[in-house]
């Protein structure tokens, strides 16, 4: 008797907890698309905001977060997948190994709004580079260096020893070897990486808040402007209009939007992650 | 080519390093002017008045985070046992997906919802004046971090030897009791280090409570607007002027938070590093 009710609570317990978590996903995202769908047509998407004919647009807010990923991946892209080589197919020393593991787990652990003020401290103010967009990307490019790092670091892993010692005993050089047969091999790991890294950036508000500026008036993106850009990504935009405007629907429909975002990087991370590693 | 890659390996480290320095060099200057135990056990955060007392916001964020913890992980660790052990395959490969998806959906999105949904809520069902609370703040933080307390279990769970099981439903205990019994203890590092991941994020976390809780730095009680470190950080950072000594107490802070969140990753590791030792 004891045993079946023990059962029957476990049971209860795990179906509860399971249908719980379901049902929360369910909820929130029926709620949210329910609140925003209605307000997303073109004009909204491609247009800015306007204060004359009092209609909202997040075009621009969309361009800079587009600019955003675009240049935080470029620095951090390189800058990651280096580092990631130099651990799995360089790197002799264990300690080395650790410390710099180590130092790519603290960088993910540290919280955004931590970003946000180192990036304040030292691209704002120390580099001079204003509440700018450039700021904000160099500052994400440091917060998703690990997530790249780790990424690329399981693929690299996963390249068999055999080829490499193909690779080598053919006669080529290391850095040849590592060119054409290790990297290819792994670039499953890279481009998952890349897309978990956009994901972050296109979640992260607190960083862009206080170091990318929240205007929501169209930037130039022109190669002599593009240093003094700045204004809010999607994230800061829904902030500004829920939090400053009190303009809710206009923030429901921008989350809409974001959960979409949200739905097609998960969807191609695992996507692209297999296909790529198939072939 | 050897050593351009090295360079690029020993960023990572030079990158924790310039964070460290950085934020211990802005930190410090405040926390002199204040004196230390004035600014960390102080009761009053005024920047208005030049008195920049942290203890609201410190014992905001603790009880906060404990708080998230008590609702998230026993709804993140069922979740994940029934997941990773009793759910049929296909209704496991639906909820996945939606785990993943709960991890990936921005901090604002759960602000939005929590400050439009949960908040009137609140205020109508506990007949509050205003729904801005600690109680609202904990609730968005025990679903922000379900994801990572559910992923990162069912991962521990899965990897217990499938012999451990099969031994004990030999031995005649159900499938239910072994689950309870003899899997969850066998992955419990890999768990403790699910909790402990799921106490950085909700610490670390502060968009979605800024926009529920309020953010007057009153002391923490449930149905009271509250201010958190991180919050206590993103209220003032646009409006204070570089410089002033509301600037400087801001960095401090974040000094200060950044210490709670070291010690937190050095826990973590010990407990990942047991767990691989054994």
């Amino acid at each position: 008797m004891r045993r079946k009710l023990y059962g029957f609570t476990v049971r209860a317990l795990l179906y509860g907890c399971a249908a719980a978590t379901g049902g929360l996903l369910i909820t929130l995202v029926g709620y949210i698309i329910f609140r925003g769908v209605g307000g997303i047509d073109w004009r909204f998407l491609s247009t800015a905001e306007s204060v004359i004919s009092g209609t909202v647009g997040i075009l621009p807010a969309i361009k800079n977060t587009v600019f955003v990923i675009a240049v935080s991946l470029l620095v951090s892209l390189p800058l990651g997948v280096g580092a990631a080589v130099y651990l799995t197919e360089y790197a002799r020393n264990r300690r080395f190994v650790a410390a710099i593991e180590f130092a790519s787990e603290t960088l993910a652990g540290i919280p955004s709004i931590i970003y946000a003020l180192v990036g304040v401290i030292i691209f704002c103010t120390a580099l001079r580079l204003q509440k700018t967009l450039l700021a904000g990307s160099l500052t994400l490019a440091i917060m998703i260096l690990p997530t790249i790092i780790r990424s690329t670091q399981e693929s690299l892993k996963a390249v068999p020893a055999s080829y490499r010692e193909g690779a080598l005993g053919l006669g080529s050089g290391k850095w040849h070897m590592i060119r054409t047969v290790v990297l290819p091999s792994s670039i499953d790991g890279i481009v998952t990486g890349c897309i978990l890294a956009a994901g972050r950036v296109v979640g992260e508000s607190a960083v862009l808040m206080y170091t990318a500026g929240m205007s929501m008036a169209m930037q130039s993106f022109s190669p002599d402007r593009v240093a003094g850009a700045s204004g809010a990504t999607l994230t800061v935009a829904l902030y500004h209009y829920a939090k400053e405007n009190a303009d809710f629907s206009t923030a429901f429909s921008i989350a809409t939007i974001l959960l979409a975002l949200t739905v097609v990087i998960n969807f191609s991370a695992s996507f692209l992650g297999r296909k790529l590693k198939r072939s | 080519m050897r050593l351009l890659f090295t360079l690029c390996g020993l960023l990572a480290v030079g990158f924790v390093l310039l964070i460290t320095v950085y934020l211990v060099i802005s930190g410090i200057p405040a926390i002199r002017e204040i004196g230390l135990g004035k600014f960390l056990l102080g009761r009053t955060w005024a920047a208005g008045q030049d008195e920049y007392g942290i203890l609201p916001l410190i014992l905001t964020s603790v009880y906060g985070t404990a708080g998230a913890v008590v609702i998230g992980v026993p709804v993140g660790f069922f979740t994940a046992v029934f997941l990773a052990k009793a759910a049929p395959k296909k209704l496991a490969s639906l909820l996945r997906p939606a785990v993943s998806l709960l991890a990936g959906i921005p901090s604002v999105v759960y602000g939005l919802v929590g400050m439009r949904v949960l908040v009137p809520a609140l205020r109508n069902s506990l007949h509050l004046p205003a729904g801005d609370s600690l109680l609202a703040a904990i609730l968005v933080l025990a679903v922000m971090i379900l994801p990572s307390i559910i992923s990162l279990s069912e991962t521990a769970l899965e990897a217990v030897p499938r012999e451990y099981e099969e031994a004990s439903l030999a031995l005649g205990a159900t499938e239910l009791e072994t689950y309870l019994r003899v899997s969850a203890p066998a992955a419990k590092s890999g768990i403790a280090a699910a909790v402990v991941l799921g106490i950085g994020r909700a610490i670390g976390e502060a968009m979605a409570i800024m926009m529920v809780a309020g953010n007057v730095a009153n002391m923490p009680a449930l149905t009271r607007s509250v201010r958190f470190l991180t919050t206590g950080i993103s209220i003032e950072l646009n409006y204070s002027q570089d410089g002033s000594l509301q600037r400087q107490a801001l960095f401090s802070v974040g000094l200060v938070l950044f210490l709670f969140i070291t010690l937190i990753n050095a826990f973590l590791n010990l407990v990942l590093k047991r767990d691989k030792e054994s």
